[in-house]
Formats: structure tokens, sequence, C-alpha cells
């Protein structure tokens, strides 16, 4: 592979993920300022940022640590959002499972929300890329979310408490999951997964510690995979 | 009250660490052999059934409104669903949906 066509790999990919610069944005200026509210210092609120790089995990760590929970409780609950990138990672390995070690690790250090949906979506639609391209896309991607998670979240922490909440600045995660995930619904079986995960996610939000995430993302991957062989089956009848 | 700084160290290290381990997990310890193609058939599914649920407590009991369905957010969700769905246009959704969450914070103020 020539070094031009690997480039233009790469600027794919940061040009498909940087959409998600506004949403990425926000939210991180919104963790810096949370954390800072919360009591963490500067060096304190970068290193978590750029140790762990996935806010919906962060956010619950600071305010289980605003409510005092034990020091175990507030990694075990944090983490167990993020169980879902174990997930991404077992999706990933059809793709990047011949890369070299450190590749892997890179690739697993960058691995959020954002660029496993993103490069996901682009390896679906194009099966014919090498193990090369799609990594170098993947990386791409990151390029585009990363840097700028990690730069507002340094203006957030500066800038602490002079943003005002009218901004509605909550919101940008909801909406920016919906997006990403609306133009996927294109087929029976990823219509079903997203039913089940949703209606199971609200029916067992009582149970603690994240736990309903789990369930109803097993449950909807389950009712996923079963659609996709009853369609298949039935289309092997009528041939 | 926030904890101190040993605390914050602990679950900064705890966190960081854990996320990353998770994260490796699978890349990490099934690398290049091939996996069953019912297991493949499983982690096709893994985005849309784990993000949809991820979100849903959050559009229906936003944390901001202290858990009551607040109008605007519903509406800013529907409008990022159909854009989404219907134009295929994952930026369009997202731009269309905040945008008419602070359209309807602002005709619901007045």
């Amino acid at each position: 592979m020539t070094n031009s066509s690997s480039r233009s790999y790469f600027w794919q990919g940061y040009r498909d993920c940087s959409p998600f610069i506004l949403i990425v944005a926000p939210f991180g200026l919104l963790f810096g300022v949370v954390a800072t509210e919360a009591g963490l210092n500067l060096i304190e609120t970068m290193t978590m940022t750029i140790l762990v790089i996935a806010g919906a995990a962060q956010f619950t760590a600071l305010a289980l640590l605003e409510d005092q929970a034990p020091t175990f409780i507030v990694v075990i609950a944090a983490l167990a959002v993020n169980l879902r990138m174990a997930m991404y990672s077992a999706a990933l390995v059809p793709h990047f499972g011949k890369a070299s070690l450190s590749k892997r690790l890179l690739a697993s250090y960058f691995m959020v929300d954002q660029t496993f949906a993103v490069a996901i979506k682009k390896y679906d639609s194009d099966p014919t890329l090498t193990l090369d391209q799609k990594l170098i896309y993947y990386f791409g991607c990151a390029a585009a979310i990363c840097p700028f998670w990690y730069g507002f979240s340094l203006l957030g922490a500066l800038l602490g408490d002079s943003i005002p909440s009218s901004y509605s600045l909550d919101f940008a995660i909801p909406i920016c999951f919906i997006a990403i995930t609306a133009p996927m619904l294109k087929n029976l079986p990823h219509l079903v997964s997203a039913l089940v995960s949703i209606c199971v996610a609200l029916l067992l939000a009582w149970m603690p510690y994240n736990l309903w995430l789990i369930v109803a993302a097993i449950l909807a991957m389950m009712a996923g995979a079963k659609t996709e062989l009853m369609i298949q089956t039935r289309q092997e009848r009528k041939v | 009250m926030m904890a101190n700084s040993t605390t914050i160290w602990l679950v900064i290290i705890g966190l960081g660490f854990g996320t990353f381990l998770i994260r490796f997990s699978f890349l990490g310890l099934v690398g290049g052999r091939e996996l069953p193609e019912w297991c493949l058939r499983h982690l096709r599914y893994v985005a849309t059934a784990v993000l949809p649920g991820l979100i849903a407590p959050l559009v229906l009991w936003p944390d901001a409104t202290n858990g009551e369905p607040d109008p605007s957010r519903l509406v800013a969700a529907v409008v990022a669903f159909f854009i989404g769905y219907r134009l295929n246009s994952v930026v369009g959704a997202a731009i269309g949906g905040m945008l008419s969450l602070y359209g309807m914070q602002y005709l619901l103020s007045n």
C-alpha cells in the first residue's frame, strides 16, 4: 500500500468522525466544569480525562465522589458504565484481531462510542478494506475525537462555573447517540435489537450499578441475532 | 462535600486502568483467532443493543429536570431520530436535535 492511499484513509476517518466534534466539544467542556465544581484540581481533572476518555463513566465517578460513596463502589459503578466497551472490543476482533500487539493496545486506548460506531459502520458497508486500511481509518476517527475531548475538558476546567446550565449541554450525548443509531436501523434485526434494548433498559432501570444496561444489551443482541436467523431460514425455505 | 485527594487519585487510577482493561479485553485475548459464526452474529448488533438502552432513561427521565419527563427534550429526541432515520444524516440529526431543543425551550418559556 502506498503512503498517499493510507493518508487518504486517515483523512476519510477524520472527516467521517469530525461532525461529532460538535458533540464532544460541549460534553468535554461540561466535564471540565463539573469536575472543577466537584473540587478536582486542574491536574486531577486532566489526568482523569486523558486516562479514561469516557464521558459517561467520568460523570458517574464524579457524582458518586460527591455522594461520598466508598472508593471501591465509585470505581466499580463507573467501570460498569464502561462494560459496553468489552462488547465493542469483541466486535472489533474480526477487524483488528490480526494487527500487532502495539496497534491493538493503541486501538484499545482510543475506543470510544463515536470512533467505534463510525468505524464499524464503515467496515460493514465496505467489506473490501484491508487490515491496514481499517486501522488507519480508525485512527483517523480517533484523531477527530480525542484531542477535542482533552482540549475542551481543559477549557471547561479553566472556565469553571461561568457556563450557564440553560445551554442544556447534558442533552448533547443522548442526541449524539440517537443521531448515530437512527441510520443503522434500516433493517429488521437492527430495529428489533434497538427496541428490545430500549424496553428492557426502561423496565430494569431500578437495578443498581448500571446492571440494567448490561442485561438490556445482552437481550437486545440475542434478539437481533435471532431475528437475523429467522429471516435467513424463511428466505431459504422460499428458494 | 468532596472526597480527599487520595480517594480522588485512587478513583482516577482505578477507573483509568480498569477502563483500559475492558477496552483491551477481547482484542487482547482473542487476537487473530477466528470467532465462531454464532458469536459474530451477536456481535453485529452490539451498537444497536447498547446505545439505545444507554440513552432511553436519559431521554425519558433527564437528570437536568430531576427525572421529570421534559417536553423539550422529548421533541428534540424525536426530531433527531427522524432526521437520522429518513435522511441518513448523522450530523443533520445531531444539529436538528439540539436546535429543536433550544427552539422548544424558547417557545415554552414565553
